[in-house]
């Protein structure tokens, strides 16, 4: 049954000729597209990159024994979750009209520097920031729930030694850390790489933009999403692979073998 | 008998509503192998714990050479706390061994035992190495230098465990309950690398339910029950003439 479906499915997709293969196939490495698959990747590593390091460190902040600390993590988890991240996008994108200028100073008093913030934040800026911060919100618990899946008796022993908390963390809690940190991570990248689409709302020309340009133009829908959609899962593939190499990497010491195995 | 290394003057502690210290009094002296028994919840692990402030003392004085453990006080005798690389600084002469190993499993052998000495005492590297194999050595296990420790045995896992405390060459070394996580056929090896260390005139103060381990290598036993000090001694005088009738009953349940 299940067979069958498929090949209906391959039949109509090679023979119904609303496909168009060969536009699809024109269009793939079209100028616009690759350009815009470009900005796609850079939005997605940049937000990612700010999402992973501000993740850690709200995560650390939350874990805190100052209630202030740990409060101001709690805070930061809570806005930029609950809000949508298609409006945190647009926020971060015209923040310029918010405050139009912006300069270092005393309150009140003389003023040292001025920027334009239109200028200091431009869409593209806006567009990563609007990303990586709400990405941080939700790494912060990925984190912190690796963090917490390190046996206490590892911060303990490693600080029977002498190593200081800061050092405890970078050399003994994250690296166990990361066996779990890092398929939600990937997920979490994969989910980002479909998600920086967003963008085309605020005028930025990423893939999806990119390809909606072009089919406002022909008004061939389909086979130009096809052509987004084949870039996407490309990209997705590769990061599938990827995580697969970056788990086997930390999973040093600690590989699982397979049920009825030699156990030493 | 020489300086006193382990000072303790009314130590208290108690976690939320329970006095799990209720004033202890002890001295350990340097080259002394102090066994410390007693039933489980009599406190006797976390006064180890709190001798190098992975607990802090509520009440009384708690001294390590002349030091007040995890704080500091002022002219006036007012207490403050130290901060995270004082205290991390304290530690650094005093060897822990735990009950569960607690190596870093992302590490092999070798990498746990230069971890400490490279990271935190700035050690040179290679000298690190040379030195952590000579560690290995002596708990015979150059040999695994390179193994991960699940692919060691709990009894070889434990010996890389003192090796990695003994590789920031501490002044003190603490054990809790070292072999009560081995099989019964693995308990000699660790016990004969304590047994090694003690002759070398290392101080050590060994939580333990191993009775021939504290009558052969013990200088003095104390035997806790209820967050005091019931009875201490010379081992076999406590081991043979128990003078409480709760240090009797405990003696009569474990031999």
């Amino acid at each position: 049954m299940l067979l069958l479906a498929v090949a209906m499915l391959a039949n109509s997709l090679v023979t119904n000729a609303a496909w168009d293969w060969p536009l699809v196939w024109r269009f793939l490495f079209a100028r616009t597209v690759l350009h815009g698959l470009l900005l796609t990747l850079e939005f997605t590593v940049f937000a990612m990159a700010i999402g992973i390091a501000l993740g850690i460190v709200v995560a650390v902040m939350r874990m805190s024994g100052n209630p202030i600390v740990s409060g101001v993590a709690w805070a930061y988890a809570w806005f930029f979750r609950g809000t949508p991240v298609l409006v945190q996008i647009i926020f971060w994108s015209f923040v310029g009209a918010l405050y139009p200028y912006l300069s270092l100073g005393i309150p009140f008093g003389h003023e040292f520097v001025f920027f334009n913030s239109n200028q200091l934040i431009p869409v593209y800026v806006g567009v990563v920031l609007g990303l990586g911060l709400n990405e941080a919100a939700y790494m912060s618990e990925i984190v912190r729930a690796g963090i917490l899946s390190v046996d206490h008796g590892q911060s303990e022993a490693a600080a029977a030694l002498g190593m200081q908390h800061r050092l405890v963390m970078r050399r003994i809690v994250l690296p166990q850390a990361m066996r779990i940190i890092i398929p939600p991570t990937g997920n979490e990248t994969i989910s980002m790489l479909k998600t920086t689409s967003l963008a085309s709302v605020v005028a930025v020309t990423e893939l999806f933009k990119a390809v909606q340009q072009i089919y406002g133009a022909n008004y061939k829908y389909i086979p130009l999403l096809v052509v987004a959609s084949l870039w996407y899962l490309l990209v997705t593939s590769v990061l599938s692979i990827g995580q697969h190499y970056i788990e086997k990497r930390f999973s040093r010491g600690v590989t699982v073998r397979p049920v009825g195995g030699r156990a030493r | 008998m020489s300086a006193p290394v382990v000072v303790a003057d009314g130590v208290r502690k108690r976690f939320g509503d329970v006095e799990v210290l209720k004033g202890i009094d002890l001295t350990v002296h340097s080259g002394e192998v102090m066994c410390i028994i007693g039933p489980s919840g009599s406190g006797k692990s976390t006064f180890l714990r709190c001798i190098n402030a992975l607990e802090m003392v509520d009440g009384g004085r708690l001294f390590v050479q002349g030091q007040l453990v995890g704080c500091r006080a002022d002219a006036s005798g007012e207490l403050y706390r130290l901060n995270d690389r004082e205290v991390a600084k304290c530690r650094q002469h005093i060897g822990m061994v735990f009950q569960r190993f607690n190596l870093f499993p992302h590490m092999t052998a070798l990498q746990n035992v230069i971890e400490a000495p490279t990271r935190v005492a700035g050690r040179d590297r290679s000298r690190a190495r040379t030195d952590g194999m000579e560690m290995l050595r002596r708990v015979g296990l150059a040999d695994r230098a390179d193994a991960y420790p699940r692919d060691l045995s709990g009894g070889q896992q434990q010996r890389v465990a003192i090796a990695r405390a003994l590789a920031m060459e501490p002044e003190l070394m603490l054990f809790d309950e070292p072999t009560s996580a081995l099989d019964p056929e693995l308990v000699g090896d660790v016990l004969d690398v304590m047994r090694q260390l003690a002759h070398s005139g290392m101080t050590m103060v060994v939580v333990t339910h191993e009775m021939g381990f504290a009558r052969e290598v013990g200088d003095s036993l104390v035997f806790f029950d209820d967050g005091a000090v019931v009875e201490a001694g010379h081992p076999g005088d406590v081991i043979n003439h128990p003078q409480h009738q709760r240090t009797q009953d405990f003696l009569a349940r474990v031999s």
